[in-house]
């Protein structure tokens, strides 16, 4: 079956016998046998790609003789609950209804496209815009890839950009939170972090998902 | 050539072409190859489109859905380094030889004082290693993981700089990345346990981790 048919194999079919020709034939089944194995087995074990991975930056914790950090324009702060809902605020807490605006209420979000990325999007519609003007830009040859690059990082740090904090509750999934970060980076956003939960977002949430 | 004139016996293929390229798979595959560690827990890590890969030389912690931490360093040297200097910090005794088992080990989750006997453990009871709860990471009163990250880390930075420095010596191009440190958890993990163990990292003064995730296409993307 698994041999080397030599071409002189089927000559002596004419009437007039030639001198004999040796016929190497090497039986060869058991060396494709153990080839296959091998391959078997290198293709089940191999592991083609390194893992991939999401770069993440946190905050240094504040010392007690730093300054007071100043106030973040366009802030969205994005809480965390159980049963992956999501509800969130703009702007700074304000406990009660005062000078700067009323009092802090929460609205929803979930998970899905129309709720959550719409939101993102919307808010940063101004990076977006203007990093598509960069995209144009760039394909168009205008600016190099370096040039562009920091023209980029450049709009997401714009303070007309949204700075987003994302806090959680002790009840929250991690995968809720790469969830939001993922969102995030997909909507272009390049301020955010993930910072410790204050108790008074932690009473809100308890009041909207009671206990 | 193929096919001879069939006289009753079973008909000769040329097989010639197929080994060829059968040993030309196995050679490829053998080439490629590089061997996954089993790893002592299942994670299902959520999905994102982070495209950065996984530097070769890292120190991970790998967070399982019931919360237990387990360590790993890529680095063999290090890892050994490491376990000396824990060794010594919680007076817990190691042969060289399970110092040198516990160098080709996957990441482990038990207390160092349960390690000893982990090591000693067959390759194929680790799996069902009873105190195998996560390395403690109680902040105040049995800090091991935060401990372990940083003389690992230590010890992984250590070897990289001599590395880079031999390498500068001899004028050689030196490829190595530094150390990078990673965080793989389970989707169902509760955020405060991760941030449990971020908090151990920012305690170090290290603020920037690889949080291992499956791969996501991303929607922006339209070429």
């Amino acid at each position: 079956m698994a041999e080397i048919a030599e071409g002189g194999g089927g000559g002596h079919k004419g009437g007039k016998k030639r001198a004999k020709k040796q016929s190497t034939r090497i039986d060869m089944t058991p060396m494709v046998d153990l080839a296959f194995l091998l391959l078997t087995f290198f293709v089940l074990t191999a592991t083609f790609s390194k893992p991939k991975s999401m770069e993440l930056t946190f905050p240094v914790p504040p010392s007690p003789n730093d300054p007071p950090p100043p106030a973040i324009k366009n802030g969205i702060t994005i809480l965390l609950t159980k049963d992956d809902r999501i509800f969130y605020y703009e702007g700074e807490y304000k406990a009660v209804d005062g000078e700067k605006g009323p009092k802090t209420t929460l609205s929803e979000l979930n998970f899905s496209q129309e709720s959550l990325h719409k939101y993102l999007a919307d808010k940063n519609k101004w990076a977006t815009d203007e990093i598509s003007k960069l995209d144009d830009k760039l394909h168009s040859k205008q600016i190099v890839d370096s040039t562009y690059k920091r023209m980029v990082r450049e709009v997401k740090s714009n303070k007309l950009a949204p700075t987003i904090l994302i806090k959680t509750d002790d009840k929250a999934t991690y995968k809720n939170v790469i969830d939001v970060i993922d969102e995030i980076n997909i909507n272009l956003i390049g301020k955010y972090v993930v910072v410790d939960i204050l108790k008074p977002e932690m009473d809100m949430i308890l009041e909207k998902t009671g206990g | 050539m193929s096919k001879k004139p069939s006289k009753g016996g079973a008909p000769a293929l040329d097989m010639t072409p197929m080994v060829d390229l059968a040993f030309l798979l196995v050679t490829f595959f053998m080439l490629t190859a590089s061997f996954r560690m089993a790893e002592p827990v299942i994670v299902d890590p959520p999905s994102s489109i982070g495209e950065v890969m996984l530097p070769d030389n890292h120190i991970m912690i790998t967070i399982d859905g019931n919360g237990r931490a387990f360590f790993g360093i890529s680095n063999a040297a290090a890892k050994m380094n490491a376990l000396r200097k824990m060794s010594e910090k919680y007076k817990v005794p190691f042969t060289e030889e399970q110092i040198k088992k516990f160098s080709g080990l996957p990441s482990f989750g038990v207390d160092i004082k349960d390690l000893p006997n982990y090591i000693n453990t067959s390759e194929s009871e680790r799996a069902k290693f009873q105190p195998q709860k996560g390395v403690p990471n109680d902040t105040l009163n049995n800090p091991q993981l935060k401990d372990w990250i940083s003389l690992g880390g230590a010890e992984a930075v250590m070897i990289y700089n001599e590395a880079k420095g031999k390498a500068a010596e001899s004028g050689q191009e030196f490829k190595a990345e530094k150390p990078r440190y990673a965080i793989k958890c389970d989707g169902k993990t509760k955020y405060i346990v991760v941030k449990d163990v971020v908090k151990a990292f920012t305690d170090l003064k290290i603020f920037q981790f690889n949080l291992i995730t499956g791969l996501e296409a991303n929607p922006n993307q339209k070429h």
